[in-house]
């Protein structure tokens, strides 16, 4: 734990990550993706541009998709936090994942873990979604490899299969 | 080549990615995610000038400076260079600057937030010295900033008689095009870790494109012999040759930082420092004068291509090589003369982007054809068809065309996949009403794959596959994975090769301790260079096996499991290596840029339509056909989407991308005020492609990830002049420069003209 310019000292908070209770020493104003980079290891939250605009360290808080990078630390406390890497069941991929893997969503990879978050907090609110549902529900999340199309695809294939089963 | 039990083909398939579960699942190890015991955290004190002295510098009051580590030119065990082509730019500048954000001193610290202010808190006293800013300043050498006369390279290449064409000609067609900077935005920003040791001397792990550019730098910085050197590539979140030669840079900072503190040192750029700091697209500036008869045919022409290479030559004579060579396009020219020019100006220096200078010498050459087109009385259509190179003729460099393309076809297939002519009718009519104004745009181009003319002669690549003792092959190449795919097609061909399935064959980490110099992962030459190496490496692995007794000529995957395990269980790991070996039949002559010089081309024609709305001036791409040939498509999944996102490079390219110049300093270093493309931006890119293979590459492969960059830009902005009435010659154009076109009083966009 390093202490951020002109911070208050640390504090104490728990928060639940991935299903698990955590308690943690922190300062309170360190950004969220900080504390899940540094403190707990979950590297798979990227920082593209640190201002929000990129979406890499996008993860889900209380079921909402935000930029880790712009929330202090001390707004989750208590809340639910989903990463990337608690989106697969043990070494079984996720719908999502599994798509994103088949259909080339997926290139350099290191927006995947934000967009993935974003496809899923998508579907949770619209599982039927159409394709203009999709472009909006991803215009948070920048891309600079694929030219964004095989990742509709393959949110678009999650969302039939999650329909047909 | 397989063994007649078959096994699923590997080639042609779209086989899951190497490393997908990982990156899908948050797992793949970037440099950021490195932690270090007892790992400081580097940073970088930069020029805050274009150009100067520095005469006095001064660590700040209300800062621990014993806390800190500091590094200046005087801590540089061996040269102060950064080595790459031509030894002229330092690895911290030492008593004069060239350009804004150029390295002076490095810092460290246990503690990253202290950083940002100790940066701040150093003082540097400049005596300014007079700088350059465009290209026409360079040119004009009324300050000499670089060499002799502000010029890294030039470059001639001369076709035919063209100063007897001109009195011949019924039309003389003139243009001149501009292109601007680009940033290649990859989303991972650029980042080092390094750690030193007296005994194994120095390692760094980084997010780079080319290993070996970055151990020769490192062995010239610390002057230390290449095995004390170990350069490992981490998981790349993009690079787009944005990560080419700058990380040997960064490598040479960290491993500075590391060599004086004794401990791991990471640094990791903030965006902000990434944009203003690293290298961008070059800026170009091309003239065209074609002298063309009544009925369209090119009798000959002149074209200058200059291109802004900022402070130091770094890649820019290569970036001017290829575009001075694309920039007669796939057409047929029986007379030309073409001059390439790179220039210095007091910018951070430009360097490698995808396309590499073909972007812009092709930008201006199919605005040209529209600019003919026009002159003529011909359609877009029509003025390529009339010129396109065919078979048996000659390039600009006077190369023989030897692959069977019929551009012809490729055109006519593009029309109908566009719907060109019925939109472009019902466009005619409906352009007459409404607030919004409708149109079509066309551009054919080529991409030459793998270095120019003696490139892969020089680089000598080598590769290596290993027999391992599970049975299974690893791939041994320094060419890095960094979104395109090269470790899941490289696979794909060993795979292929031995008549293995794909999960039988891996690849080993891009380690200089560990895998031979296959040469930098650049110029679209991976797959079809490396990729004919990887294939024959893997057919001497059989050879061993087969030779051992252990093998029939006829396998099964099991069996040759089993005869791999028996061979390395009785000798060892063994391994089978490849070099490359110029093809005895090509020619290529340096000095009067003459002769073969790519060994395969892929071709292309895209089709844009775009709308303008006449209130807010903005446009937007409706649709987005992309046909080309790429030879042999080893993976469609993979070869589509570097497509799409090529394609989606160049729309940013052309309509969003504009870097704002302040004194050589870019002023909009944020992904706020740089704007590039969401996914509500883009249209459908519709990718198609035409197979009729190349003889050079493996299994039929040509290269393919550069070509996407070179025509959208060209396509959009043609669409636009149909849509408009009105022609613009110079990219990014923004709805604030067709606002200004249309709304004030002006001559005809940019210097064109037709006698």
């Amino acid at each position: 734990m390093s202490r951020p310019a002109g911070n208050h000292g640390p504090c104490e908070l728990s928060l639940i990550v991935n299903g698990e209770p955590k308690t943690l020493r922190v300062y309170p104003m360190e950004r969220l993706l900080d504390t899940l980079r540094y403190q707990l290891g979950l590297t798979g939250a990227k920082e593209g541009c640190g201002e929000g605009e990129c979406g890499s360290c996008s993860v889900l808080v209380n079921g909402e998709l935000v930029n880790s990078c712009l929330i202090p630390v001390l707004q989750a406390r208590d809340a639910d936090i989903v990463t990337i890497e608690g989106l697969a069941a043990g070494t079984r991929l996720n719908d999502l994942q599994e798509a994103f893997l088949q259909l080339g969503g997926a290139q350099c990879g290191i927006c995947t873990p934000g967009m993935i978050l974003a496809a899923s907090h998508l579907l949770r609110k619209k599982p039927n979604p159409t394709m203009e549902d999709i472009r909006e529900g991803l215009s948070g999340n920048l891309c600079r490899c694929t030219g964004y199309i095989q990742i509709f695809e393959a949110v678009a294939e999650a969302a039939r299969r999650r329909a047909t089963t | 080549m397989t063994n007649d039990r078959s096994v699923a083909a590997s080639v042609g398939v779209p086989v899951p990615r190497k490393e997908g579960r990982d990156k899908v699942t948050g797992h793949a190890q970037y440099v950021d995610d490195i932690a270090l015991p007892n790992m400081l955290y580097g940073a970088t004190v930069r020029s805050r000038v274009p150009r100067g002295r520095t005469k006095k510098i001064t660590f700040g009051a209300g800062i621990a400076w014993d806390e800190f580590v500091v590094v200046s030119a005087k801590d540089i065990p061996g040269k102060n260079i950064v080595a790459l082509i031509t030894d002229d730019q330092p690895c911290l500048a030492d008593g004069v600057v060239n350009h804004p954000e150029e390295p002076i001193l490095l810092l460290a610290h246990p503690d990253r937030h202290r950083l940002p202010m100790a940066v701040e808190a150093v003082l540097i006293e400049y005596e300014p010295l007079p700088a350059v800013f465009t290209m026409e300043e360079s040119e004009s050498h009324s300050q000499v900033i670089w060499g002799a006369d502000n010029i890294f390279k030039a470059y001639l290449v001369e076709k035919g008689d063209i100063d007897g064409i001109w009195e011949s000609a019924d039309y003389i067609v003139e243009g001149e095009y501009r292109t601007g900077a680009q940033e290649q935005l990859y989303i991972e920003n650029n980042g080092m870790v390094a750690s030193f040791d007296a005994q194994q001397g120095i390692t760094v792990w980084g997010s780079l494109q080319c290993p070996y550019y970055v151990h020769k730098a490192l062995m010239t910085l610390c002057n230390l012999p290449a095995d004390k050197v170990r350069v490992v590539q981490m998981e790349t979140g993009g690079a787009f040759g944005g990560k080419e030669e700058y990380p040997s840079m960064i490598a040479a900072h960290a491993a500075l930082l590391a060599i004086k503190s004794g401990r791991p040192v990471k640094i990791i750029y903030d965006r902000m420092e990434d944009m203003a700091a690293t290298t961008k697209r070059h800026p170009s500036r091309t003239r065209h004068r074609t002298a063309v008869s009544k009925d369209g045919k090119i009798l000959g022409g002149e074209i200058d291509f200059t291109i802004d290479g900022g402070a130091y030559s770094t890649l820019s004579s290569v970036v001017l090589s290829r575009g001075t060579i694309h920039a007669g396009g796939p057409y047929y020219w029986p007379n030309v003369r073409i001059r390439g020019k790179a220039v210095a100006t007091s910018a951070p220096p430009h360097g490698a982007f995808r396309g590499f200078g073909a972007p812009q010498s092709l930008f201006a050459l199919e605005r040209h054809m529209d600019r003919i087109a026009k002159a003529v009385g011909l359609s877009s259509v029509e003025i390529r068809r009339r010129n396109f190179l065919k078979p048996g003729q000659t390039t600009t460099t006077e190369q023989t065309l030897h692959e069977p393309i019929d551009l012809d076809k490729l055109l006519d297939r593009a029309l109908e996949l566009s719907d060109y002519r019925a939109k472009r009718q019902r466009f005619a009519k409906e352009n007459s009403i409404g607030a919004t104004r409708k149109g079509m745009g066309i551009a054919a181009f080529l991409h030459g794959a793998g270095f120019t003319g003696s490139g892969e002669r020089y680089l000598s690549s080598v590769v290596g596959v290993e027999g391992c003792a599970d049975g299974s092959v690893r791939i041994l190449v320094s060419s890095t994975e960094f979104g395109q795919g090269t470790k899941t097609v490289l696979c794909q061909i060993a795979a292929e090769a031995l008549g293995l399935p794909y999960e039988q064959v891996g690849i080993a980490q891009a380690d200089t301790s560990e895998v031979p110099n296959s040469g930098p992962t650049v110029a679209s030459r991976t797959v079809m260079v490396v990729g004919k190496l990887v294939q024959s490496a893997a057919l001497g692995i059989k050879q061993t096996l087969v030779g051992a007794g252990l093998l029939g000529k006829s396998y099964s995957p099991e069996e040759f499991r089993v005869a791999c395990r028996n061979q390395v269980a009785a000798h060892g790991p063994f391994r089978s290596w490849a070099h490359y070996e110029a093809p005895n039949d090509v020619f290529w002559d340096d000095e009067k840029y003459r002769g073969e010089a790519y060994a395969a081309f892929a071709w292309a024609v895209y089709v844009a339509e775009v709308t303008i709305d006449l209130t807010t001036y903005s446009v937007s791409v409706d649709d987005f056909m992309a046909l080309q040939e790429v030879g042999k498509v080893l993976h469609p999944v993979l070869a589509r989407g570097q497509i799409a996102g090529g394609i989606a490079q160049g729309i940013g390219y052309t309509l969003y991308e504009k870097v704002i110049w302040q004194n050589g300093r870019m002023q909009n270093g944020q992904m706020t005020n740089y704007i590039m493309p969401t996914s509500s931006d883009l249209p459908p890119i519709r990718v198609f492609f035409e197979e009729i293979g190349n003889v050079h590459g493996a299994f039929g492969a040509k290269g393919i990830g550069e070509l996407p960059m070179d025509g959208p830009a060209p396509a959009i902005v043609n669409a636009i002049e149909d849509a408009l009435k009105m022609g613009f010659d110079s990219i990014p154009l923004l709805p604030e420069d067709i606002f200004e076109a249309l709304t004030v009083d002006s001559e005809p966009p940019a210097g064109g003209g037709v006698r």
